[in-house]
């Protein structure tokens, strides 16, 4: 089992809040990415079975999100919104910036394991613009220059 | 982080500069709640549907529908469930409005929210937060939290047989899950593919329920008319657009941020007066007035006032209230390239139209952009947009096509020189 028991507790009152079950599954997802840092496909099979799911409805869900990762990943997941409002006010000069830092292109992971860099669609940051999220936190109106300091802080 | 406020304030937004207001306390001492009192222990639901329809409200959320109507189709007499959907997926680009109101104001939200329960009969809201608002959720659960500690949700609200509880949901990244029926599924635990419309939510909705899908800022006007009465909120705005709204200005301005402001504000006027105009003396080019999904306007039409009555006749619309602000050294074709391959990432790939339209379009404007585009690329651009128009299941094929429409007919110019010269012309503009 890859799942522990206290996220299966948490999951079991999640799906308490709904009233069908299935409405927990977005929950439970993002529980099991916390505890894995990913949802490999032994997590979808254990997923499914707590939801008496299919796997593969399981992964169409997975797979449909781009908060949800297959894959492992760094340590932190660091992404740069490129959309419109960010792009016009620098954000794929400081992508390419925190590229050339940290010596990966966008969609790599630092070869410690360290940082998985990406980009995203619009983060509702619009007027702080440009910014990044790293996990759960916004940084906003960076310049390339706090923004690698940022990143060289983290463990 | 966290600690926006807007610069330009009006009934919605004056307290944010306070931290206390996103307390109950706080919210409590400038009188919050007490409008929800009087309406539950005073009113009847059907006396609450007709104050908001003689308001003229019309959803925030972009598509400007009466929201006095859309709870009116709430069926009145049934046995099953009835609920209502907070819609917080904010993810239009240039839209970061309902992120403020539910970090700096989540109870105003909650009392909104308490009034529509009480109007539609719902038992139950879900309020579903998209997954990258971690911080804003946060602040949600935690007024909720202190909302049901206090007696304010749960049984016995104000002493009265109404009861009422919001569930707070995440989201996992998926624009389309804006759309409401999108998201009906994504919260029933399912992919966010839109529905067939009909039936529409209020028979079919979330769980299979009568359900009612309102915007954050919808919901956070709703306390305000209630307490002030509909002849004062019409009074403010135009005649067919009553309100305030919050709008939001990002791109290239000195004072990118929120403005509150009556719906019919001119965009001149919130551009060069509020938000202080382009920075480094340079002059505005094209200006998106509603979000992403909305067609561009050139400098030339700038004189217009926000409102949908005048915004539809130069072929855009309010939307979201997303101000995006391009200088004169900005690339359109540039530009065309960011918002197309944003259609194309979050498609999410049900209608065939949609599907390939959007991933089409994205190859064609990127190849001009490279210098590889044939005069021929361009017809075959609103060709494909004007099959993707109308042709599918939801409005997103439309709000893919529409932009790229507006960008052909003001800077069609733009896309030509890249043809003429086999490359792009604008070296001062953005990078991409």
């Amino acid at each position: 089992m890859v799942i522990s028991e206290a996220v299966r507790e948490r999951i079991e009152a999640a799906k308490a809040r709904f009233p069908q079950p299935r409405g927990a599954l977005l929950a439970a997802l993002h529980l099991v990415q916390e505890e894995l840092g990913h949802i490999p496909p032994e997590a979808e099979r254990e997923v499914a079975d707590l939801f008496g799911l299919r796997p593969v409805e399981v992964h169409e869900v997975v797979s449909f999100y781009n908060m949800f990762h297959s894959e492992s990943g760094g340590r932190h997941r660091v992404y740069v919104c490129t959309n419109l409002p960010c792009s016009l006010r620098g954000a794929r000069t400081l992508l390419r910036h925190l590229e050339s830092h940290l010596g990966i292109r966008c969609g790599q992971t630092t070869p410690d394991g360290r940082i998985t860099l990406g980009h995203e669609e619009c983060l509702g940051a619009c007027a702080y613009a440009p910014m990044m999220r790293v996990d759960r936190t916004y940084h906003e109106d960076l310049d390339p220059e706090r923004a690698v300091r940022i990143l060289d802080e983290l463990e | 982080m966290g600690q926006r406020v807007p610069h330009v304030t009006g009934y919605l937004t004056e307290h944010f500069a306070d931290d206390a207001f996103g307390t109950l306390a706080g919210y409590r001492a400038r009188g919050g709640y007490e409008t929800a009192r009087r309406v539950v222990t005073g009113m009847s639901p059907a006396e609450v549907i007709e104050t908001v329809k003689a308001s003229g409200l019309q959803g925030r959320g972009g598509a400007g529908f009466s929201t006095g109507l859309k709870w009116s189709f709430m069926p009145a007499e049934t046995d099953r469930p009835k609920y209502l959907v907070c819609n917080a997926d904010e993810s239009e680009p240039g839209s970061f409005k309902d992120r403020i109101l539910l970090e700096r104001g989540p109870h105003q939200l909650i009392e909104g929210i308490l009034i529509a329960a009480f109007a539609t009969g719902a038992e139950k809201t879900f309020a579903y937060v998209r997954g990258e608002y971690a911080f804003p959720a946060d602040c949600l659960e935690r007024a909720v939290a202190e909302a049901r500690e206090a007696g304010l949700l749960g049984e016995r609200i104000f002493g009265t047989d109404f009861r009422h509880d919001i569930v707070v949901v995440r989201g996992a990244g998926a624009y389309i899950c804006g759309e409401e029926t999108g998201l009906l599924e994504s919260l029933e635990g399912k992919k966010g593919q839109p529905r067939k419309k009909p039936p529409f939510p209020a028979q079919f909705g979330a769980f299979g329920m009568p359900t009612t899908v309102n915007n954050v800022e919808t919901f956070c006007h709703v306390p305000h008319i209630l307490a002030r009465g509909p002849d004062w909120f019409r009074s403010i705005g135009t005649e067919k657009s009553p309100g305030h709204t919050l709008f939001g200005v990002s791109g290239h301005v000195v004072r990118p941020g929120l403005y509150e402001l009556p719906l019919g504000t001119r965009l001149d006027e919130i551009i060069f007066e509020h938000a202080g105009g382009v920075p480094d003396g340079k002059k505005v080019k094209g200006v998106i007035p509603g979000g992403m999904s909305m067609p561009i306007l050139p400098a030339g039409q700038l004189d217009v006032p926000m409102a949908n009555e005048y915004l539809r006749e130069r072929k855009t619309m309010l939307g979201t209230g997303g101000i995006i602000v391009m200088n004169e050294d900005t690339c359109m074709v540039r530009v065309a390239c960011v918002v197309t391959y944003f259609f194309r990432d979050e498609s999410c790939g049900q209608c065939t139209q949609c599907r390939e339209g959007t991933g089409w379009m994205n190859r064609i404007v990127e190849r001009i952009e490279r210098g590889g585009g044939e005069s021929e690329d361009l017809a075959v651009l609103l060709d494909v947009a004007g099959k993707m128009e109308g042709a599918t299941i939801c409005a997103f094929a439309d709000a893919a096509a529409w932009p790229v429409q507006g960008l052909l007919r003001h800077f069609r110019e733009d896309f030509e020189a890249h043809v003429r010269e086999r490359k792009c012309p604008f070296p001062a503009s953005f990078e991409l």
